[in-house]
């Protein structure tokens, strides 16, 4: 506006200092009016990078919390202790073998009455045993010896007489997990000013503990318990991921079986040979509105469809599964989708051309060209499938199951659920930094997925 | 294992017969004179055709007799036990039959086998042999049937291709049903359970109450009160609130910044960053939310003399609000990338400076569709569960301080379901009515969000 207010004045001359007066104070006000606008332009620009900057600090802030917390419970506190198993403790009888004329029923009951006997031999006692060789009071203070192994361990032992009996009245130096409050203890995550009453160990176990520490018995050494056992309630020190990564593992292969061919087979119908119109509009409204539909909603549908109608097992994984893949379909329907609208209609039109049927182009011609997009979209879906939790709390996931699954029908949880059952646990020193490294093993398996979709995305799409 | 077996044996089969009808196939071709006939579909298409046609019926026959096997035998053996082994209650029988079962599948018994269970057992496993060779006959005849008659329709005029294609559309028309299907599901089953509600409740006490504290009461009592949805709905919006108050500025200026003035290298790095938050999986910001977010917010309070609870609406909103700025930047920088170049130029032109060329004319050519992305990530935040289960407090009062703990309707819905309650229950059943409530405000956002989005693409298409 003030440059054209110059101008116009420059081509009526009535006098000339008047003029250049007039033209000093215009730009004298436009230089000012410039500086100004300029100072906003530099604000405005600032206020975008502060923004980005802070999105990206969240991002930064959110990984660096989750690392340093979890990457410690990857290491775990383990004593090292001379085991001898005891023929003395271990007083059992032969292990049984099955006989040619018996029936497997017979067999069973002989087994089991076996493993009841080994049931009562008394583990800690051998525990304690190897404990006091390390320290010589442990004998007189049993109790806060035994707070040093955690409880589980005692069914290591057995499961290892129980393997192969011919162990017992030998005598082999073993790692054992350390109980949750030592690791607790080691590693500081407790403050240790604190007093007698406040503290999960005795004075005394807390001084074994340093000590032992400072002989090398006891050390933090990789934690195979977080990755191979299942989750524990009584012995916190050997509570796992394996239970929850086979059910998150058989959920994403029924998510993988059902909602991608349907996905995939809609997709190719709604796009390739649904005639248009108000019906096919609707599904299209349809469709968008189910990705949008919260996750939640999709576990009421579950409760109510799949456990109170069909009666399916609460907490199984084909329930989750089901669930999953019906809230995944919208995300791979989608997908698929615009991957087949980014395809030419020369293609198309090529193939009908020289004879082929419709269902010959779309099959022969437009799907191999489509299927890295299709494939980005579903691997994207599984991933976004494999951490959702508010809908399996609702199929009956959030109870505590301290098994493997052995089939889609038994009890199980699923990853991102033992994620939520850990951080509500009690020893907060010790869960806090376990649930962190759960999560980083949730993370790490949906980033690879991710990868593993932008990887196939860079080398296998073709841009039209 | 059998089951194993024999569906491999059912697909060696459609091998089998795909290739028999390719060779007949390829054999019509050639006519007796030697000279070489135009077939109407190509070989393979006559072998599909046949595989379809021999297989799908014996597989299905396989999989009724299947479900219907057990359930049969085991009336048949209960029809014949004496009348002394029938005495007892459902379960004895129940009992009973699993040690028959167990005797004849030679498992064995731990204990001595009754005469009577003996011959049942005996009986039970010379029907399921009958049956499972009746089965193997039924199945072999029908699929041997129908391979010779329909090996004699493969000739050249057979329009074989046009029967395969009709069966794919069939299939792709069945799948593109599901998703059909699943609306229809969460719609007919959420209404259900909620009438089966209201049918406790009254929809103007649940709609407009103010209290919340659903009490166990035996089912049918009357007078069931304490189901006011409004402390649920306000610590809902409250929170979406909050999450929409950081959102809305960061991601939209991120938006700007990254579409309007950040150089290439910047942005092919920052915008898949920024992305990553949409991807995290939301227990993991509930759980940010509970060990760093809320005790920072908690010290925080603190120093300015502020009580903040470390779970809050503010905890709860701040976490949300990060995990959907990507929702607001992504789509916002797509919408603002599409306002034609020569409305920039325009400005830019007359003198405007960059910042005034995108306050006043790209940020109101792209309104409608920010406003659509805004909507999006509302209804987002009003569905997300997560982050409020863990973060929010989960106290349903009505408050209007942010520092209190609140609760959602997302979060009530987990806690009434989660709990030990009979879903017959009005304190079960009103997690129906809640998520029912959920979906109607999620699918009005999203239906309006969508059609603006779609309205404005359109207009600059």
């Amino acid at each position: 506006m003030n440059m054209e207010a110059s101008n116009t004045e420059s081509t009526s001359l009535p006098d000339q200092t008047d003029l250049a007066k007039k033209r000093d104070l215009m730009q004298q006000r436009v230089s000012r009016s410039l500086k100004r606008r300029h100072n906003q332009e530099t604000r405005f620009k600032l206020m975008g990078m502060a923004a980005v900057g802070t999105a990206l600090a969240f991002v930064l802030l959110l990984f660096v919390t989750i690392l340093s917390k979890g990457l410690p419970a990857f290491w775990q506190a383990h004593i090292s202790l001379e085991i001898y198993f005891d023929e003395e403790i271990i007083q059992i009888d032969e292990k049984p073998v099955r006989m040619v004329n018996e029936s497997e029923a017979a067999f069973n009951q002989r087994m089991l009455a076996w493993q009841t006997q080994l049931g009562f031999v008394n583990f800690n006692r051998i525990i304690l045993d190897a404990i006091s060789k390390e320290i010589p009071e442990a004998r007189d203070y049993q109790r806060d010896a035994m707070r040093l192994v955690t409880s589980g361990e005692r069914f290591g032992l057995r499961n290892m007489v129980q393997e192969d009996p011919s162990i017992i009245g030998t005598s082999q130096r073993l790692w054992l997990l350390a109980d949750a409050n030592v690791d607790v203890w080691m590693k500081g995550n407790i403050n240790r000013e604190l007093g007698d009453a406040q503290q999960q160990l005795s004075a005394r176990t807390r001084d074994w503990v340093d000590e032992l520490e400072a002989k090398g018995v006891l050390k933090n050494r990789f934690s195979t318990a977080l990755f191979m056992n299942p989750d524990s309630r009584s012995s916190l020190a050997s509570a796992g991921l394996a239970g929850a990564f086979v059910g998150s593992l058989m959920m994403m292969l029924i998510v993988m079986f059902l909602a991608v061919p349907i996905g995939v087979a809609s997709a190719i119908y709604l796009e390739e040979f649904a005639p248009k119109n108000k019906l096919t509009d609707l599904i299209e409204v349809n469709i968008n509105n189910l990705a949008a539909v919260p996750s939640i909603v999709f576990g009421l549908l579950g409760a109510s469809v799949f456990i109170l109608w069909f009666k399916m097992p609460l907490s199984a994984p084909i329930v989750g599964g089901l669930v999953l893949t019906l809230m995944t379909l919208p995300t791979v329907i989608i997908a698929t989708r615009s991957t087949l609208k980014a395809i030419p209609p020369s293609i198309r039109s090529a193939a009908l051309g020289i004879g082929a049927s419709k269902v010959q182009a779309v099959f022969h011609h437009v799907l191999p060209l489509a299927i890295p997009g299709i494939l980005t979209g579903s691997i994207l879906g599984i991933a976004q499938a494999l951490g959702e939790t508010a809908p399996l709390l609702l199929i009956g996931m959030s109870s505590f199951v301290a098994s493997v699954p052995g089939t889609p029908f038994e009890q199980s949880t699923a990853l991102p659920v033992q994620i939520y059952l850990w951080q509500g646990n009690e020893l907060r020193n010790f869960f806090e930094a376990r649930t962190s490294a759960a999560i980083i093993v949730l993370l790490a398996l949906m980033i690879s997925l991710n990868a593993v979709a932008i990887w196939l995305r860079k080398h296998f799409e073709t841009r039209w | 294992m059998n089951n194993l077996v024999l569906i491999v044996v059912l697909l060696m089969m459609l091998a089998l017969v795909y290739q028999i009808g390719l060779v007949r196939s390829r054999k019509v071709a050639i006519t007796t004179s030697g000279s070489k006939v135009r077939l109407h579909s190509r070989p393979v298409y006559h072998g599909v055709l046949l595989a379809i046609w021999t297989v799908v019926p014996a597989a299905l026959i396989y999989a009724i007799w299947n479900f219907l096997q057990p359930g049969i035998i085991e009336s048949m053996v209960v029809a014949q036990l004496p009348p002394e082994a029938l005495a007892g209650t459902d379960n004895d029988l129940r009992i009973l039959l699993r040690r028959i079962t167990n005797l004849s599948t030679g498992f064995g018994l731990t204990d001595e086998a009754l005469p009577y269970e003996l011959t049942a057992a005996a009986y039970m496993q010379q029907l399921r042999v009958t049956g499972q060779t009746f089965m193997f006959a039924l199945i072999a005849s029908i699929a041997a049937a129908a391979l010779v008659f329909n090996w004699k329709r493969i000739q050249p005029e057979l329009r074989a291709r046009n029967h395969v294609e009709r069966v794919v559309r069939f299939l792709l028309i069945a799948c593109s049903t599901v998703a059909i299907l699943t609306t229809v599901g969460i719609v007919l089953s959420m209404f259900g359970e909620a009438m089966r509600f209201f049918s406790f409740v009254s929809p103007m006490d649940f709609f407009f109450g103010t209290t919340w504290n659903p009490r166990f009461s035996t089912i049918g009592a009357s007078g069931q009160t304490g189901f006011g949805m409004l402390p649920l709905l306000w610590g809902t919006l409250m929170i979406a609130l909050i999450a929409l108050a950081i959102a809305v500025p960061v991601g939209l200026m991120a938006a700007i910044y990254l579409a309007e003035y950040a150089p290439s290298k910047v942005r092919s790095v920052a915008k898949p960053v920024i992305e990553v938050l949409a991807g995290i999986p939301t227990i993991v910001y509930g759980f940010f939310a509970l060990i760093t977010v809320g005790p920072f917010l908690s010290t925080f309070g603190a120093t300015l003399g502020l009580d903040i609870r470390a779970t809050s609406a503010l905890t709860a909103g701040v976490v949300m609000g990060i995990m959907i700025i990507p929702f607001i930047s992504s789509l916002s920088d797509d919408i603002i990338t599409q306002v034609p170049k020569a409305m920039r130029d325009g400005s830019l032109g007359l003198g405007a400076t960059k910042s005034e060329t995108i306050r006043k004319v790209v940020l109101p050519a792209a309104l409608p569709g920010i406003v659509g992305a805004i909507l999006l990530a509302a209804s987002r935040a009003i569905g997300e569960t997560m982050i409020v289960v863990l973060a929010a407090g989960n106290s349903p009062v009505l408050t209007a301080n942010p520092f209190d703990a609140v609760s959602t309707m997302t979060v009530t819905i987990v806690n009434q379901l989660t709990g030990d309650l009979d879903f017959a229950s009005p304190q079960s059943l009103v997690a129906f009515a809640l998520g029912l409530t959920l979906f109607v405000i999620t699918l009005c956002l999203n239906v309006v969000a969508l059609v603006i989005v779609r309205k404005y693409r359109e207009q600059y298409e």
